[in-house]
């Protein structure tokens, strides 16, 4: 158990530095930083660091980025439930409207038991089709976040036999322009192949092992200016474990004064987290552009 | 406490589509008709005036001309009473190589033309809409 922690913490103060290094590498390999795509149409990262909504991942890149641009984010976002709070900080690199890298660090407060779970979540996406607004079908991404969890304690305790796991997702969006009375709709639809229990901090899948299942995923927002998105989100989610975890709901406000700033509001549902009933409360979401 | 959130949103959607306005008008009609669309035409040029990236695709090109077909294209799209008599836009784009990047910072100036010309949100987006199926016949040629 002494051993394992020293190694994870190794890894968690290498991994810092090994995203730092790539993002010079990209620096200094001729950076177009991007401007292009209409505002609103990219910019914003879900929990785990992918871009996407609030708590899904779409098949729209980070960046706003163009075949020819590279685009960087920075965000941090605070889910703040009845027993717990969650917090998420990571960023993301966009390069040539194609590939996402982003990385993540995650650290769950659960109140009752004064403790925290810490998780990273490496992630890479590849566009596969189209574009979100110009294409004659939606934009289609496939996805991994690769989870790897620190503190295992609680995972342990619970008797799940692996602390760090992949999930696999393949995204579809598509944003309609003007087609809501003038204003622009914009869905996600998200399958993923997964057995992370609380999104991986619980562990990855059960007593027996992995038990990967596919769970489903989805957004619907309205876009109600240049500046101004409402919407809502649904996502399904696996309970390897028996104690009742069920999908995360939430309806959420974003505010884009600019390409380079975005601030997201939600109120969300995650209903019964680690066996603990009823847990709702606000997330809020900041998000930047770095270059 | 989510299910009065998503019965205000389904109502406040629900209330924006009872407030769309009768398919009997135009988006023609919504700018103003033919003034309205040269209004449009006019900032879009001075726009692309002011930036360079997208200027030097115009260099040696008569500007009236631009205009006159420009306008005509805004005008049929938006379904007004015209024709467009200039040439498809896979000829008027060829040996451009126009790219991506340079493509969607046109239409930044086009919305931004469109701002200047006083549209709303929702007209724009619509404009929008009818030029986005174009953008494959403009691209790399």
């Amino acid at each position: 158990m002494v051993k394992q922690h020293t190694i994870s913490s190794t890894l968690s103060r290498k991994i810092p530095c090994y995203a730092i290094t790539l993002l010079l590498l990209v620096y200094c390999t001729n950076v177009v930083a991007g401007t292009g795509k209409i505002i609103a149409t990219a910019g914003l990262s879900q929990i785990e660091g992918s871009g996407g909504g609030g708590v899904v991942p779409w098949a729209t890149l980070t960046g706003y980025d163009s075949r020819s641009q590279t685009f960087a984010i920075a965000y941090a976002t605070r889910l703040s439930i009845d027993d717990f709070t969650l917090n998420s900080f990571g960023a993301a690199l966009s390069l040539y409207d194609r590939v996402e890298l982003s990385l993540a660090r995650l650290d769950l407060d659960v109140k009752p038991l004064n403790t925290d779970i810490a998780q990273t979540v490496a992630g890479a996406k590849i566009r596969l089709y189209g574009d979100v607004v110009y294409s004659a079908w939606p934009q289609v991404s496939a996805g991994i976040q690769y989870k790897h969890l620190q503190d295992t304690l609680i995972a342990s305790s619970l008797g799940v036999l692996h602390t760090s796991g992949t999930d696999w997702y393949l995204a579809a969006t598509r944003e309609h322009l003007g087609m809501v009375a003038g204003y622009n709709l914009l869905w996600n639809a998200t399958i993923r192949y997964t057995d992370a229990n609380q999104m991986g901090l619980l562990g990855f899948g059960n007593q027996q092992g992995h038990n990967r299942k596919l769970v489903g995923e989805g957004s619907a927002a309205v876009l109600l200016s240049d500046h101004l998105a409402i919407g809502i989100e649904y996502r399904q989610r696996p309970d390897n474990l028996t104690i009742g975890e069920s999908a995360i709901r939430d309806v959420f406000v974003t505010y884009i004064p600019s390409k380079f700033f975005n601030i997201t509001l939600a109120w969300a549902d995650l209903g019964s987290v680690a066996g603990i009933d009823n847990q709702q409360g606000i997330y809020l979401s900041l998000g930047g552009q770095l270059w | 406490m989510v299910k009065p959130c998503l019965t205000l949103l389904l109502t406040s959607l629900l209330l924006a589509c009872s407030a769309m306005p009768q398919q009997s008008e135009s988006v023609y009609q919504q700018v103003g008709g033919l003034p309205g669309i040269y209004t449009i035409t006019d900032h879009f040029i001075s726009q692309i005036e002011q930036e360079p990236r997208i200027l030097k695709y115009f260099k040696g090109s008569d500007v009236a001309r631009f205009r006159t077909h420009f306008a005509q294209q805004l005008c049929v799209e938006t379904g007004g009473p015209c024709e467009y008599q200039g040439e498809s836009m896979e000829v008027v784009h060829e040996g451009m190589n126009i790219s991506e990047a340079d493509f969607n910072l046109t239409v930044e100036l086009l919305i931004d033309a469109m701002q200047d010309a006083g549209l709303s949100y929702t007209a724009r987006n619509k404009i929008l809409a009818k030029l986005a199926p174009m953008r494959s016949s403009m691209l790399y040629r």
